[in-house]
């Protein structure tokens, strides 16, 4: 069974360091993929943006995703860590790291850890703009992406 | 029962969590969002201004015929953003 390893709170996180921590010490791993969504600071004037999080039940649904990845892939590690409070355009929010014997898992389980981390995990975006604050609303096409990986779908 | 708010509903009812004790035959979720629209105007806005509200119960996102227990958390938030 895969290690897993969770992180909800405030501190930034070194992607690299993340990355070596996912196969350290474990000479059978010969893949790590990974993911590092960012601030994006573009749209609509974004100064800034909070996150706030459901703790208890976010480190719960994390945890259950990750259980899914592994029982679905053949995984050594899986490494989710996720921001909250207040973060900049450019900062990172989120990191979701897994290790594998081979590149196909590693990739496929990266992904579908990060679709459903957002369509599932208790977290709630609100940005502060030239024009004031607004809540980030839930989009269709996160859904679809997480709705691609249920297994009554054809699905590689 | 505790009853929690994140997000939009939070700042619109004003407080992020409140104790209650429902009247006995509240013993769903939708009852209960009827019954916590009569709580103050602000809960009321609130939950009609949400269309696609979500809810929890012990943490585990359930439906709206979920039947509730006295010592149950339940948990009111729009669709999630996070990632």
């Amino acid at each position: 069974m895969a290690e897993i390893s969770l992180r909800v709170g405030a501190e930034d996180f070194d992607p690299g360091a993340e990355i070596a921590a996912l196969h350290r010490g474990n000479s059978e791993t010969g893949a790590v993929a990974s993911f590092v969504g960012l601030v994006r600071g573009d749209k609509d004037q974004v100064r800034a943006m909070t996150l706030e999080h459901y703790p208890g039940m976010t480190e719960k649904q994390i945890g259950i995703l990750a259980e899914q990845a592994a029982s679905r892939w053949r995984l050594d590690r899986i490494s989710v860590i996720h921001r909250v409070g207040t973060l900049l355009p450019g900062d990172r929010i989120v990191f979701v790291g897994t290790a594998s014997r081979h590149r196909g898992d590693a990739f496929q389980a990266c992904e579908f850890l990060i679709d459903w981390l957002k369509t599932s995990a208790p977290f709630w975006k609100l940005e502060q703009g030239d024009t004031g604050d607004r809540w980030v609303e839930a989009r269709e096409t996160d859904e679809a992406r997480a709705e691609r990986w249920r297994q009554d779908r054809e699905n590689p | 029962m505790k009853i929690v708010y994140f997000a939009g509903l939070r700042r619109q009812i004003g407080v992020g969590e409140e104790i209650i004790e429902p009247p006995a035959g509240v013993s769903s979720v939708e009852a209960l969002v009827a019954w916590l629209k009569t709580h103050s105007p602000a809960h009321k806005s609130a939950f009609e201004g949400c269309p696609r509200l979500m809810v929890a119960v012990n943490q585990d996102y359930a439906d709206f015929d979920a039947k509730l227990a006295q010592d149950d958390e339940v948990a009111f938030f729009p669709p999630v953003t996070g990632g």
